[in-house]
């Protein structure tokens, strides 16, 4: 039922989910990934975590900023993605090098795809093309459209919200960028995903406008079917395994906007108390002006808040670029996976009331027809595909979070220890002795008076 | 506006030979081996004030002993006010306690209580009878320089404990003053709970005060003044200044700090409501969270040990204003001294003019006297005798005066000599020791982040 016949791997064709392994489960050597790894409904909270319930030390509520940027650990996931595959990679997508076009009509932004590979889908071992947001938007729905089953990564947000962000500043476009190279790494990564042939098309061809147009008067055979199950069917008992999954997301994307919101209210107090220190140094600055023996400390400490300053900015800067993106990509992933979620119920129910509806006709009852046949294998089938790239999500996720909250404590480290050595440096200053300027009074004790 | 001249009856001796520099190396030797931590020596500081130890008279005079002050308690008490109605105040418990010479230990001779206006009108005491001292200032009246936790409130529980320890801090300043250890009002304020007040009033010093509208007149008016004295006065005005614009914005950078810290807070509850749904991520978040609670905590410690700097800042500030009271009465001084020159020519030329007959200054008598005839030789040599009885009187005050001013010139700018070397050692020490708060708080920031870092990678 996927798009396009995966070569090279095992079918996830129609087989019984009880004893069809994954060809990814329990594989990986690092994670124990085995089994159910989905929690149980108990473990689940269902508590919400609303603004209000937020702890702020001035009883403010929290002020929301966009956030862009992306994670900055793409490099080692590269590498571990060998460990926990097992196998060797044949496809390696890299996105870089984003250039401004300046038309007539409209002004954008078009990155370099590179992509190096040994499969037999791909005619020649590397390619490299131009590709703009919308490209990728594109690309997107048609992965969805096409493999409905599967889990699809998220895009970053395609209309910037706030008017004060720049949509041409480099570190928007530098943010939006490893965005998008973690998207096409996602899909790389991905067994069944990175066989579409769209992907295919969206990395080598030179002209995709072409392309995207004689797809338009398509419709993917596959997807139709899967398409053209209305909402009609109201689902009997969701197996546990895909409610709890449900569960799991509902309360993991809240956390995680709560999360989102806490990072912004770090930056927020940061800035403000960037501001301050900026403030603050100079008057050290000031006060040296006016001493002697005092200026050269004075002055020292004001250096020292200046470079206090420096760092914290730098940290700013790093948490605003490198986490909250990161934050967002997840709370996003998590709403599409809902609505994939959402599908299997209706596939799911699809064949229950075709199921009952056969049981209500007063047929042979052995024989199963034809077509609720093939409802069965669709569910079977969408069953196997959701629950495996579940299991990959869940230990993707785990990597990356371990990742970003992991940098995260690192640039505080980096902070302080700026800091530290900043204020380590200046102590010798404070403790230098003056020169000896003039004798002291000649001096009589009083108790011998 | 004369000052007051030494009066035997406040101070134990006359001293000749008073060490108007440095209270150092004496002082600095009487209580130095006993002191525990030992400072590098640094020459006119208040080390021995640091260490909490000061000098006193003994009782039958015959030289200084050894003592410790402290501010041992602060008590709320309700009394009745002036106007008898009711009224909340603090009281604070004064001891001294005298140090053996020879084995260190010390004995509790004095303990008696007393209130923030009693501080008060001992300060304004010594003002007045130590114009040329720069009389260490009192802990603030009202809590100023505040940032949002702390409260404005005389009452609140921190800003009585921080008073106390100012109040501490002045009376040691004062006991480790060479000249101000020996006066009489001091030791009694110390030793003598009853009937203070009333001793120090009948001093009479309100009296004595100069009034403020003179002084400014003085301040305008002085044409001469020692250089020395002007520069002094900008100085005290934009060091005040400086420090004021200092305190206000380190608030501020206290007041932002603190936000930045207790919002990590949260990260703990998220974390650990997060780490319920999962499965292998579950324990590394939420030892994490924990992290993170014990990180939003450590805010406050370090935050009032910043206020002890803030202290130390404060005090400083408020020295400013006694060095400006110090210039203040060197302007008055001089100005008085320009006066009585001016007086003093003024009656020489009359009498000139008298004497020879001509007239060139006017004067009420010469018009009266072309307007209503000629006066008799007899008149005249009246007049002369009078005003020259005057003039001698004059020239004596103008000795007198010059001398007087000469001294306060002398003296004010030696205590002020060992003032400076005192605000050096003593900002240097402020310095340093929040250089130390840093690194601390660096290092606790370290350590926090790097257990959360390991928490993470667990995960």
């Amino acid at each position: 039922m996927s798009g396009g016949p995966p070569k090279g791997l095992p079918s996830t064709g129609p087989h019984s989910l009880l004893d069809m392994p994954h060809p990814l489960a329990g594989s990986s050597s690092e994670e124990a990934v085995g089994g159910d790894s989905t929690p149980s409904p108990d473990l689940l909270m269902a508590r919400s975590f609303g603004d209000k319930d937020l702890i702020l030390p001035n009883g403010g509520t929290p002020a929301g900023t966009s956030s862009p940027a992306s994670s900055s650990s793409l490099l080692n996931r590269l590498q571990l993605d060998d460990d926990i595959d097992g196998e060797t990679r044949d496809l390696f997508v890299t996105v870089d090098d984003p250039k401004k076009h300046v038309c007539t009509m409209e002004t954008y932004i078009t990155y370099r795809i590179t992509t190096k590979s040994t499969r037999v889908e791909f005619d020649l071992p590397e390619y490299s093309v131009r590709r703009r947001y919308q490209d990728f938007d594109w690309l997107r729905n048609k992965l969805e459209e096409s493999q409905p089953t599967h889990l699809i990564p998220p895009l970053p947000e395609k209309f910037v919200v706030k008017g004060v962000v720049d949509r041409f500043s480099e570190e928007f476009v530098e943010t939006r960028r490893k965005a998008l190279d973690k998207f096409l790494k996602r899909i790389t990564d991905h067994p069944v995903l990175s066989f579409n042939e769209h992907f295919n098309v969206f990395l080598t061809a030179k002209d995709l406008n072409a392309y995207k147009r004689q797809g338009m008067a398509l419709l993917s055979r596959v997807g139709e079917s899967v398409k053209h199950v209305t909402g009609g069917y109201k689902l009997r008992s969701r197996p546990l395994e895909f409610a709890a999954i449900g569960d799991y997301l509902d309360t993991f994307a809240l956390k995680l906007g709560t999360i989102d919101r806490i990072a912004q209210r770090i930056i927020k107090e940061e800035i403000e108390y960037l501001v301050e220190l900026r403030e603050y140094g100079p008057v050290y600055s000031t006060w040296s002006a006016l001493e002697g023996e005092l200026a050269e400390p004075l002055e020292g400490v004001s250096a020292c808040i200046g470079n206090c300053s420096t760092a914290l900015e730098e940290l700013t800067d790093d948490m605003t670029e490198d986490f909250l993106p990161v934050l967002r990509e997840y709370i996003l992933y998590s709403d599409s996976m809902k609505s994939v979620l959402k599908k299997r119920d209706q596939v799911q129910a699809e064949y229950e009331a075709k199921l009952e509806a056969v049981a209500l006709r007063k047929e042979d009852r052995p024989k199963v027809p034809a077509d609720v046949e093939k409802c069965q294998d669709r569910m079977e089938c969408f069953n196997a595909d959701l629950k495996a790239d579940m299991e990959r999500w869940q230990s993707n996720k785990r990597q990356d979070f371990r990742q970003l909250l992991m940098g995260m404590a690192d640039k505080n480290i980096q902070y302080y220890e700026k800091c530290l050595m900043a204020w380590e440096s200046i102590i010798p200053l404070l403790q230098e002795k003056p020169e000896a300027n003039g004798s002291p009074l000649v001096f009589i004790p009083w108790w011998s008076l | 506006m004369e000052q007051a001249p030494p009066d035997l009856e406040r101070q134990w001796q006359p001293a000749p030979l008073e060490p108007l520099g440095h209270t150092d190396a004496g002082l600095q030797a009487a209580v130095g081996e006993e002191a525990e931590g030992s400072r590098d020596e640094v020459p006119g500081d208040g080390t021995e004030h640091a260490l909490g130890l000061g000098v006193l008279m003994t009782e039958n005079n015959f030289g200084l002993k050894k003592i410790e002050i402290s501010v041992s308690e602060a008590e709320k008490r309700t009394g009745r006010n002036a106007m008898n109605m009711q009224e909340t105040y603090t009281a604070y418990l004064i001891e001294t306690r005298s140090v053996e010479h020879t084995d260190g230990q010390s004995v509790l001779t004095d303990s008696l209580w007393r209130r923030y206006s009693e501080f008060e009108l001992l300060r304004n005491y010594l003002l007045v009878y130590y114009p040329h001292i720069v009389v260490p200032p009192l802990p603030e009246k009202r809590a100023e320089f505040v940032w949002h936790k702390l409260s404005a409130d005389n009452m609140d529980p921190d800003f009585v404990e921080r008073r106390r320890i100012g109040l501490e801090n002045f009376l040691l300043r004062v006991a480790s003053h060479p000249i101000l250890c020996r006066d009489k009002i001091f030791y009694l304020f110390l030793t003598q709970e009853g009937n203070w007040k009333e001793t120090v009033n009948e001093t009479g010093f309100q009296l004595k005060a100069d009034s403020r509208l003179k002084a400014l007149n003085a301040t305008f008016r002085v044409k001469n003044p020692d250089k020395r004295f002007t520069e002094l006065k900008h100085y005290s005005d934009e060091l005040q200044s400086v420090i004021s614009h200092l305190l206000r914005v380190r608030a501020r950078v206290a007041d932002r700090l603190y936000g930045v810290y207790k919002v990590h807070g949260n990260y703990g509850r998220v974390f650990s409501e997060w780490s319920a749904i999962e499965k292998e991520m579950g324990d590394g978040l939420q030892s994490a969270g924990h992290h993170m609670d014990v990180y939003a905590s450590s805010i406050d410690d370090i935050l009032e040990d910043e206020e002890h700097y803030a202290d130390q800042l404060k005090e400083y500030l408020f020295y400013a204003e006694a060095l400006r009271a110090v210039c203040r009465k060197h302007e008055l001084m001089q100005y008085d001294l320009e006066m009585a020159a001016q007086d003093l020519a003024s009656k020489k030329q009359q009498c000139e003019e008298l004497a020879t007959g001509t007239v060139r200054t006017f004067s009420l008598k010469g018009m009266t006297t072309k307007l209503f005839g000629q006066e008799t030789p007899e008149q005249r040599e009246a007049r002369i005798k009078v005003l020259e009885e005057q003039i001698n009187e004059g020239e004596q005050q103008l000795k007198s005066k010059n001398l007087e001013g000469r001294e306060f010139v002398k003296n004010a700018w030696a205590d002020i000599e060992r003032f400076k070397e005192q605000k050096n050692h003593d900002l240097k020490e402020a310095l340093i020791s929040y250089a130390v708060m840093q690194i601390s708080m660096c290092k606790k920031g370290i350590q926090v982040w790097t257990n959360a870092k390991e928490c993470f990678s667990k995960m």
